[in-house]
């Protein structure tokens, strides 16, 4: 048979299944995807999609003797028959694996008020706005002799776990996204802008064409400046460029086992450590506005700081650094139990960092700067060290050089090698933390709120010839 | 020889092509293209010899791709019923109306031979979904133990990852295909931990494109790579620091693939030198203007673009728009001679290129995703009869020969680069000496290639690649081999990435 179940029908029959086959316990997760995009490049449209995606995760856990083993099995495009496979598969590598170290009680709770509900779905229709005022900003563009590139994503993930243990729980979430890239006429110059958004009633495509002229203004005048330590403005995208690395090193298993800037010397964490003598902090909460992540944890493998005997784990708000100090790394049960902190603290698809006292723009840096740098956004950014979380990258699309606290031209590009973790304890000035997307990681990591920092000591190790 | 999956074959692709096909001609599609795919991957993990992850997932869909009205359009589904591949058919129709206000350039496509239901399987010999997962983890934890028994050894990580896809591709021009492969990518590392600093060591076995044969030891040596490491680690967590400066560098092709990979095979995409990819990876400085005049690097440099080389990671009997593999030069003598294509872009550049065809270097990396320009296995070519190892390594002073892929960054234009690597070895007066630390090589792409003094001979080449290689938007993510032998670099600057942190 081919008949495609819903959401629901898939757990309730899938737990069913791994009861009947003799599971000892089993976690059903379906994901169902839509999303719809448009790109550009040249000042015309290039490729346009719209997607629907369905993907159902089973998790069969067996007792083995000496622990519990789990056995994990995806796919896409279930059917009735397939998912009789799915958990057979799944039941069959349980068996064949050892205990699991993670293993822990699967996680239980109610049923959510949701529950019932349809996944919620995307269409091209969201761009109904923006569609028609991209295209006029693309003619626009065209008439002043600038080109546009660009690309606007728009996805709505809808989320459904259940478990043996009685756990229902639906979430559907939005997200999408505008990256922009313009440039002058002969190439040798470009700006960006980005912002992330749930449903794009808020985006307006001519006004961030507006910002984009503004920014290639500014190449009017163009300065060569040589590599070297320089004070340089970061705004809240290129600061979430650098603060979403570091987010993602937070594993507290990899600390634990001395694998990364967090870890101890000669063994252990660093937690409650001072990463910086300022009142820096960074904060996770599934239920932060407009940057809503799952409020509960979704593990489809283990690692870490994560475990597929987690599923379903309510999340809390967690301070990850909070007045410069570091509070809490990542950990699932297993890890948190591992290295010796009272309960677990999952990830989550959000953070905001934010400095006590920080206030105004990134216009109110540049104004408080004589003499330095202003750069809008990072690019291929990769660990060099990761005993210091030395990062390697480079500037694009917009460096600009302030003086007398003025945007006065264009700069060259750079490569930088720098660590985020040092840069907290470095900067010098910090503005409010606004909602942020970073150019390298916004298309996968884009909830993310930062303040604009003022560093004065820079590390720009070459210039690069880009443009 | 292996077969297409019986499951597969069994999947109605013929009838889902047939109605979206004739439902996208219906509504006006002046040409359409469906393709179903599958592609199971299994991911394993151990964690100090214990199994930490083990993860078996298939995706599975369909998608079409249209041109109506001179204009692009693309939509993607999971269900394969014949309902479905007519809704997603007049999906993709509905986009390309949708879009065609926007758009702004007429869509035409190079030609290309017609392929009638032909088959093509890529070259393995154990399909590694065939192998139970016991045998794999009882494999994979003698590596690891093999690692942790070894004094100095605080922890051990092993991930392998495995893929088979099968791919039935039609298209309103009378081709159609069913084509098979399989890549597997593992990574073994050994991790110490002193009172001081840590450090690790990583196997240099790269992904390829070979069956589970490749963890039993065809094609790479694993019990006398397993053997060195915790010696080879020991002495890197002991190394001097490098004092930065200009060093002559030979380089392993272990670590000269990932150099290929970011200043050459991305560089010579031509979407990006066009600009389609300006908003996420970036364009390239070798754009169409300097097209058989820019001295990419030094007389020694031979680079091609290779669709049908045996396990590589980027090799088809067919791309994504119908088109058959092929081989090419990129560069030739030092100079830019080709550029890596797919059918759009072969018709629209094709005086500029000398040739009414594509390269076939159209890939999506599922259903779920459009066919976009993807780099082939591109490669520089070793000197027919050129020297070993040790015989660059002896031309050498004051030089460092760098071993193994680390670290790894590039501007957008492909010009300033940064790499690091697993071991660096201090040559002094022709001799290794032993190794350093902290050691990363920055330089701009042109000066680079142009400072390649000699390639080794075939003895020295190797096939390189990577598994998951990002471009475009929505991300897509592409496996691509790039073959080298050892080369010498003249002055190369080399930094020290311990001062570089401040410190």
């Amino acid at each position: 048979m081919t008949i495609q179940l819903t959401p629901q029908d898939t757990i309730e029959r899938g737990l069913a299944l791994a009861a009947a086959e003799g599971a000892d316990g089993c976690v059903v997760l379906v994901a169902e995807t839509s999303s719809t995009n448009l790109r550009w490049a040249n000042n015309t449209l290039t490729t346009n999609g719209a997607m629907r995606g369905s993907s159902v995760t089973v998790i069969a856990t067996v007792g083995s003797g000496e622990g519990t083993a789990a056995g994990v099995i995806g796919r896409s495009s279930v059917t009735e028959d397939s998912l009789r496979e799915i958990v057979s598969a799944a039941i069959a590598t349980a068996r064949a694996a050892g205990p699991a170290e993670d293993a822990r009680p699967l996680v239980d709770g109610p049923v959510g008020a949701d529950w019932d509900l349809e996944p919620e779905e995307t269409t091209v229709g969201v761009y109904e706005k923006f569609a028609p005022s991209l295209g006029e900003s693309l003619k626009r563009a065209d008439l002043e002799r600038r080109r546009l590139y660009g690309f606007a994503n728009h996805e709505v993930v809808t989320l459904y776990v259940g478990s043996s243990t009685g756990l229902r729980l639906r979430q559907a979430l939005p997200r999408g996204y505008v990256s922009s890239t313009g440039k002058n006429a002969d190439l040798s110059h470009s700006a960006w802008v980005g912002t992330a958004t749930r449903d794009f009633t808020d985006v307006d495509a001519l006004a961030l064409d507006a910002e984009l002229t503004r920014r290639l203004g500014w190449a009017t005048r163009t300065v060569s400046v040589d590599a070297g330590r320089h004070p340089t403005i970061l705004p809240p995208a290129a600061v979430a460029d650098l603060m979403t690395y570091l987010y993602w090193q937070l594993d507290g298993r990899d600390a634990f086992d001395g694998q990364t800037v967090f870890s101890k010397s000669g063994g252990g964490t660093r937690l409650g450590d001072t990463l910086s003598s300022q009142p820096v902090n960074m904060h996770s909460d599934p239920a932060l506005a407009g940057l809503e992540a799952f409020a509960f944890a979704v593990a489809r493998s283990s690692g870490g700081s994560s475990s597929v005997f987690d599923n379903g784990l309510t999340l809390q708000a967690t301070d990850w650094i909070r007045g410069g100090k570091l509070e809490h790394l990542m950990t699932s049960r297993h890890t948190a139990e591992l290295i010796g902190v009272p309960e677990a603290t999952p990830d989550i698809a959000n953070y905001v960092v934010s400095v006590d006292g920080g206030a105004g723009s990134t216009d109110d840096l540049v104004a408080g700067l004589d003499n330095g740098l202003l750069v809008t956004c990072l690019w291929y950014i990769r660990m060099v060290d990761p005993q210091t979380l030395l990062l390697t990258g480079l500037t694009r699309d917009g460096v600009y050089l302030v003086e007398g606290g003025e945007v006065t031209g264009a700069v060259n590009n750079f490569r930088f090698n720098e660590s985020p973790v040092d840069l907290l304890a470095r900067f010098t000035a910090a503005g409010a933390t606004v909602p942020s997307y970073s150019r390298e990681w916004g298309d996968y990591f884009s909830r993310t709120a930062t303040p604009p920092l003022l560093v004065p000591d820079f590390n720009m190790s070459s210039v690069s010839q880009a443009s | 020889m292996p077969e297409v999956d019986a499951s597969f074959l069994a999947l109605p692709r013929h009838e889902l092509a047939q109605a979206a096909l004739q439902r996208a001609r219906d509504l006006g599609a002046t040409y359409a293209e469906f393709r179903l795919e599958r592609i199971r991957s299994e991911s394993i993990a151990l964690r100090d010899s214990v199994l930490e992850s083990a993860k078996d997932d298939e995706d599975l869909g369909l998608a079409v791709r249209v041109i109506h009205d001179g204009t692009w359009g693309f939509a993607a589904g999971v269900a394969l019923t014949v309902d479905e591949a007519v809704r997603v058919a007049e999906q993709a129709v509905n986009m390309a109306q949708v879009s065609r206000p926007i758009n702004a350039e007429t869509i035409e496509l190079a030609d290309e031979p017609v392929y009638d239901d032909v088959t093509w399987i890529s070259s393995y010999e154990i399909d590694p979904f065939t192998v139970p997962r016991a045998d794999k983890v009882a494999l994979l934890t003698d590596y690891s133990d093999r690692l942790l028994k070894a004094d100095g050894v605080a922890h051990v990580s092993v991930h392998v990852a495995t893929i088979h896809e099968c791919k039935y591709y039609a298209n309103t021009a009378g081709t159609s295909y069913t084509q098979q492969r399989v890549r597997i990518g593992p990574n073994i590392t050994a991790h110490a931990v002193a009172e001081d600093r840590f450090d690790s060591m990583s196997t240099c076995a790269p992904p390829a494109g070979r069956g589970w044969e490749y963890m039993t030891g065809t094609g790479w040596n694993w019990d006398e790579e397993l053997a060195q490491i915790p010696g080879w680690l020991a002495e890197k967590l002991a190394a001097p620091t490098v004092e930065a400066g200009e060093y002559d560098l030979v380089i392993d092709p272990t670590n000269l693939w990932l150099t290929i990979h970011e200043s050459i095979g991305h560089a010579t995409e031509l979407d990006r030198a066009l600009g389609y990819e300006a908003n996420y990876a970036g364009t390239s400085f070798a754009t169409t203007d300097k097209f058989g005049t820019l001295k990419y690097g030094s007389p020694v440099m031979h680079v091609t673009g290779d669709r049908t080389v045996e396990h590589g990671l980027s090799t088809v009997g067919y791309d994504d728009e119908g088109v058959a593999g092929q081989q090419w030069d990129l560069v030739k003598d030092g100079i830019l001679v080709g550029y890596q294509v797919d059918r759009r872009m072969a018709k629209k550049n094709e005086d500029l290129l000398g040739t009414p065809r594509s390269n076939g270097c159209a890939y999506a990396d599922s259903s779920g995703h459009i066919p976009i320009q993807r780099m082939a296995n591109v490669s520089l070519q070793p000197a027919p009869d050129g020297p070993s190892t040790e015989e660059l390594i002896s031309r050498v002073k004051n030089g460092i020969y760098i071993v193994g892929d680390k670290s790894w960054s590039i501007d957008m234009q492909r010009y300033n680069f940064q790499f690091t690597g697993q071991r660096f070895y201090k040559i002094v007066d022709g001799k290794i000496v032993g190794q350093l630390r902290d050691v990363a090589y920055q330089a701009t792409t042109t000066d680079f290639w142009g400072s390649m003094e000699a390639v080794g001979g075939p003895q020295t080449y190797l096939l390189g690649g990577a598994l998951n290689c990002g471009k475009a938007e929505p991300s897509q993510s592409g496996a691509v081999t790039h073959g080298c032998p050892s080369a010498l670099f003249r002055s190369v600057r080399i930094l020290n990435t311990t001062q570089e942190a401040g410190r």
